[in-house]
């Protein structure tokens, strides 16, 4: 048998273990729309650190930082930087989000938005910018399928065809099982990436150069610059590592997904405990680097940096090896993807398409609308992809920049009761639009400093004059009146 | 909603000077700590010193999110 075909028989064998399993919790339970988005709000601490795990360590980790460590060099480094803070982050916001979730019965970030600010239409532009901002981070893990299958087949599969064939079987993964079915689709993935990294991270430094001290002895002799920021690039220096740090760390839970795993979790105890643990689980993290690194000196010279890891796992190992790895990021990309378009849809028909265009819309209209949206999300991302060219990493920044400018919202919302409507929408305006307006001039970084970073520092200035000027409507979650319980059952779903 | 109390945002505060606004002290490759350039070193190091800082910052605000909780019981009864 021929590598490529050793190869992509274990990715698929991977691919569809993990699928099963998925398919397979469906039956366990009945659900209808609450239970398919949110769970049924019953998940305990596992299931909760698996689900929160296999949402964050995606196709990103395990192809994009292994891709920038080798292309762009220490601006690396600010994965690892915002890691801790993140759930720093959400250690403060997280458990007021899930009081608040649990109060008024919210299951999307634009409920937060409608219940805490009584405005549809803010509700509405929080949704539109998730869902835009969905589009890229979705592309990221179609680019991802699609460079496994490339380097499995050993380039014999063109990247185009396979982006549409493994999302087919996203979509069809995403119809039959929604989020419980990911959990444990998750859980199957979660150990298969433990394992590749850590071996990958270990073996391949050892291979060629007897351990991963002597491989950073050797950098450190033969590119030395590599090693410290601005490694390769010219401008990603210390204000665009203090700035990008920033701008990950307190946007990171304003993605739509992430902050709704909040409404998951059984209380806000088991969200303060999992902010303290989750940092240790990027502990593997690393490793992905230390790869990117040790490709730098053994294959100098890719096209694109992001094939480094897997190239040199097909360099170093036999073929039935690179189809556990590459099975591995496979099911990582389709649980992460999976989890993306189930956001991105509801998002869409709840809180987008419903307030907005047909109000009198019954819930079982909702969720086909929701079924219709994961197959437009997943073509749009598809046929992006396929025209883009950006790295991964830097297409997980653009993201970023539009999803931060939600925080100011949040974060005021939660903990002031000075904060306006009218200022939240101002400011989330004025971010969206300066963070637009540097990305589409090719401006970022803007003066060494993340675009997206000085786009939300105006937000919060053009929330914070803008709030002073205008009269409170809501002052917080405890005035919040009419929450959305009361105008679901209005209209006979019985969803208490 | 109950704001975080002091000395719990403080706790918070360190992994942000030490791992952010740090940089231009620590981001060097020399000296070399467990073959690690200085800054990846120095950056693992607080994957495991954060959550002590944060596990500080839990002992801090779990006893008055247990307050909270049982105060908001006492109201509905």
């Amino acid at each position: 048998m021929s590598p490529s075909i050793v190869a992509l028989a274990i990715i698929s064998a991977i691919v569809a273990v993990g699928s099963f399993v998925g398919f397979l919790a469906r039956f366990h339970h009945t659900m209808d729309l609450e239970q398919w988005t949110v769970g049924g709000r019953g998940f305990g601490l596992v299931l909760v650190w698996l689900l929160t795990a296999g949402e964050i360590y995606t196709t990103f980790t395990f192809l994009g930082a292994s891709g920038w460590a080798y292309s762009r060099g220490a601006p690396v480094l600010y994965i690892l930087g915002y890691m801790p803070l993140m759930y720093v982050v959400s250690f403060y916001i997280l458990p007021p989000i899930w009081e608040a979730g649990r109060r008024h019965r919210l299951q999307t970030q634009a409920d937060f938005f409608q219940v805490r600010y009584g405005s549809t239409l803010l509700a509405a532009l929080v949704a539109l910018v998730g869902v835009v901002c969905l589009i890229p981070y979705l592309q990221i893990q179609i680019t991802g399928l699609g460079i496994i299958v490339e380097i499995a087949s050993y380039g014999a599969i063109h990247r185009t065809p396979a982006m549409f064939i493994a999302f087919a079987i996203v979509a069809a993964f995403v119809f039959v099982s929604g989020v419980r079915g990911v959990a444990w689709a998750s859980i199957v993935k979660d150990v298969l990436l433990l394992f590749a990294a850590v071996f990958v991270g270990f073996a391949v430094p050892h291979l060629y150069f007897g351990g991963i001290g002597p491989m950073f002895a050797a950098l450190a002799r033969e590119r030395p610059a590599h090693l410290v920021m601005p490694g390769a690039t010219k401008d990603l220096g210390h204000a665009w590592y203090i700035s990008s740090v920033m701008l990950t760390s307190l946007g990171c839970y304003m993605w739509p997904q992430f902050f709704a795993a909040g409404f998951t979790a059984k209380s806000g105890r088991i969200l303060r405990r999992n902010a303290v643990l989750m940092p240790l689980y990027g502990l593997t993290m690393p490793l992905m680097f230390i790869v990117g690194y040790c490709a730098v000196l053994v294959l100098p010279g890719l096209s694109n940096g992001d094939l480094s890891l897997l190239t040199l796992v097909r360099k170093s190992f036999p073929a039935w090896f690179l189809g556990m790895v590459g099975g591995a990021g496979a099911l990582t990309a389709m649980v992460a993807a999976a989890i993306q378009l189930l956001t991105g849809a509801m998002l869409y028909a709840k809180n987008l398409f419903r307030p907005i265009f047909a109000p009198r819309m019954t819930e079982p209209q909702v969720e086909t609308l929701a079924r219709i949206m994961v197959l437009v999300l997943t073509l749009g991302a598809v046929l992006s992809s396929v025209y883009s060219s950006l790295s991964l990493v830097s297409l997980l920044l653009v993201g970023y920049a539009g999803v931060a400018q939600i925080f100011p919202g949040v974060v005021l919302g939660l903990f002031s009761r000075r904060v306006t409507t009218a200022g939240v929408f101002a400011g989330l305006a004025a971010g969206l639009a300066l963070a637009a307006f540097l990305m589409l001039r090719g401006q970022d970084p803007y003066r060494g400093l993340n675009a997206g970073f000085i786009a939300l520092c105006l937000n919060f200035a053009v929330t914070g004059v803008v709030s002073l000027l205008t009269p409170v409507r809501v002052a917080g979650f405890d005035e919040a009146a009419p929450s959305l319980a009361a105008s679901q059952s209005s209209n006979g779903t019985g969803l208490n | 909603m109950k704001r975080p109390s002091l000395g719990a945002i403080l706790l918070g505060l360190i992994p942000f000077v030490a791992t952010c606004f740090s940089v231009s002290l620590w981001d060097r490759v020399y000296p070399m700590v467990f073959g690690l350039p200085f800054n990846f070193f120095w950056l693992i190091a607080w994957l495991l010193l954060g959550p002590l800082c944060m596990w500080g910052a839990y002992r801090l605000e779990e006893p008055r999110a247990r307050d909270a909780g049982r105060e908001e019981e006492g109201r509905r009864q």
